[in-house]
């Protein structure tokens, strides 16, 4: 009942959201088509920590897989965007196995580090091998997606909307449910027949494939790879914080805080550095006094 | 190559870190907090220390006592404005509350760090140094400062260690550490402990904040490295073991000090993350970890 209110109201949503490039400005635009790309780091972060119960440090990690393994054969190959786009999003699952194989053996806090550690790992690896990726610069790409704000942003959107409907569909599925239930406890799932340690690991793949393919998409708007935009911890962060703000456990509710985020940033710019202060001191606000996110006390006060 | 100068340094910066990761891992030990807001913590110690001896021409010594008291003051108020809350909260599930206490200390972090910005740029601080000057060992100049960080470091982890293991109040905390719930049971308020190993983290977080700007200096920018490394060494010598976390801030000390003066400065952090790696997959407890 309320996953299919959920459902019509993001469509509307969707359906008023592609009717703007007809009565706004290229700068609402790009600052949108920026935040939908960010949406969806935060929804693939959303189906790991609040369907698994894995709380994933580096989101940052597979996103930058895909945007580095899809800018560099653009750069340097030359291949056509879609393909680089593909290779980025395998790359992504690939890394992401190899990841989380092993990681997620571990429990607790452990798997968080090993994330953590990863992202470093790549942050580093990159600037050390500045020479081919452009280390702290970054690297810039022969091809972009398109010139037009509008068709960028129809893209963005069209990317954010099918990729919220699979991951909202998945959560809202069987294999969400034992996801759930494996997440909140993995001993009793596991009693109860289910493979725990497959199913986590196939959300972990999801999370990564739909990290890489935003992440690979993100670069070839932008027209550069840098790590500041992909991988740095801060991007990561601000993933997390996105999903926590916008309600865990409800995927749609991670693409608003994201939403929430760049456009409350990008309003509070005249603040200079006091709008990262304001914006994280209304986080915490959130986090304290509505730990639901907006989505979860909304459908609370809604029930 | 220096060796005399390698094990000077290293041991200076080791020290350092060793009294930064103990008051994190003590508060891991005792009430399973994660703090994310660690490295402002002592940003914040040391630019105030900066601020007053400089600034407000109170000398070095008044200075680094203002700093060691807005380190302590800024460890109170981060628990109660964000984690206490969180804690004592019956909106949040009890399964929940580790990853709120990490968002929630990490957003209290990034405004700690850009109210920093804010009011002091984010240019690098040199905190001045309680005794200047150098002194010749062994052939080798030395400045004072350095054996100044590593001996206010050993003296108040010692300090440290006669709380916990020889007064009745140590004794507490160390058996809230160790089985919080059995604790409660012999009718101590686990509160009370929380607020102690709080203030005692404080004081610890200050004097390592205000040392590391007297030796390093210190930026905004550093913040979130700061929390990264003081993580890092405490998940190398096992979450909540003490003694683990002094034996880890020692190798992650003399790796960084070996890869800076033999390979590269601009690599230093990577062969400890790759030891960190290492550690996690194959001991996942850490060196000297309980669990």
């Amino acid at each position: 009942m309320r996953t299919g209110r959920m459902a019509i109201a993001a469509l509307i949503v969707l359906a008023a959201l592609a009717l703007l490039p007809f009565g706004s400005g290229e700068y609402v635009l790009g600052l949108l088509t920026l935040a939908f790309y960010f949406a969806v780091f935060a929804m693939s972060w959303d189906l790991l920590f609040g369907f698994a119960g894995e709380v994933n440090f580096g989101p940052s990690f597979l996103t930058g897989i895909g945007a580095y393994a899809a800018g560099l054969l653009n750069h340097y190959a030359h291949w056509p965007i879609w393909a680089c786009v593909a290779v980025g999003a395998v790359a992504a699952v690939v890394a992401g196995v190899v990841l989380a194989i092993p990681a997620l053996k571990l429990r607790g806090p452990y798997f968080g580090l090993v994330t953590l550690v990863a992202v470093l790992m790549l942050q580093n690896i990159i600037t050390l091998f500045a020479g081919i990726t452009g280390g702290e610069i970054g690297l810039d790409l022969p091809d972009v997606l398109s010139i037009d704000g509008a068709t960028n942003y129809w893209i963005a959107l069209a990317f954010m909307g099918i990729s919220g409907a699979v991951l909202f569909g998945l959560s809202r599925s069987a294999a969400g449910l034992i996801l759930q239930a494996a997440g909140q406890d993995a001993i009793q799932a596991a009693a109860l027949g289910f493979n725990v340690a497959k199913h986590k690991l196939a959300a972990f793949c999801v999370s990564a494939l739909f990290s890489g393919l935003s992440g690979a998409m993100l670069v070839f708007y932008m027209g550069t790879v840098s790590v500041g935009t992909v991988v740095d911890i801060a991007v990561g962060v601000q993933v997390i914080i996105a999903a926590v703000l916008g309600g865990r456990r409800t995927i749609l509710g991670a693409a608003i805080g994201a939403v929430f985020l760049i456009v409350a940033g990008e309003i509070l710019r005249p603040l200079g550095q006091l709008s990262t202060f304001v914006v994280s001191g209304v986080a915490l606000a959130v986090i304290l006094f509505f730990p639901g996110g907006f989505l979860g006390s909304f459908g609370r006060r809604r029930a | 190559m220096r060796p005399l100068q390698i094990v000077i340094d290293g041991f200076a910066i080791s020290s350092l870190y060793a009294m930064g990761a103990i008051g994190f891992t003590l508060i891991f030990g005792v009430s399973g907090v994660l703090n994310l807001s660690h490295g402002a913590i002592m940003v914040v110690a040391a630019v105030v220390a900066w601020a007053a001896a400089g600034s407000f021409g109170a000398g070095p010594y008044l200075g680094a006592l203002a700093g060691v008291v807005a380190g302590f003051v800024t460890a109170l108020a981060t628990y109660f404005i964000v984690v206490r809350p969180i804690q004592t909260s019956r909106a949040i599930p009890r399964e929940e509350k580790e990853i709120f206490v990490l968002t929630g200390t990490l957003l209290w972090g990034i405004m700690l760090q850009e109210a920093v910005a804010h009011f002091f740029t984010s240019n690098p601080k040199t905190v001045l140094p309680l005794i200047a000057g150098v002194i010749d060992i062994a052939g080798e100049r030395t400045s004072i400062n350095k054996l100044v960080t590593a001996a206010i470091s050993l003296a108040a982890i010692g300090l440290l260690w006669l709380l916990v293991n020889r007064t009745r109040r140590g004794k507490v905390l160390l058996a809230a550490s160790i089985n919080p719930r059995g604790l409660t049971l012999l009718g101590f308020e686990l509160s009370g402990v929380y607020l102690q190993v709080w203030a005692i983290y404080g004081v610890l977080a200050g004097i390592a904040g205000v040392l590391l700007g007297a030796f390093l200096g210190v930026s905004s920018d550093n913040v979130g490295q700061l929390t990264a490394s003081a993580f890092s060494i405490v998940v190398l010598g096992g979450l909540g073991s003490v003694t683990g976390s002094l034996a880890a801030a020692y190798v992650v000390g003399y790796l960084e000090t070996l890869t800076a003066y033999l390979i590269a400065p601009s690599i230093r952090t990577v062969p400890v993350l790759l030891l960190l790696v290492l550690v996690v997959y194959v001991r996942p407890q850490g060196l000297l970890g309980r669990r």
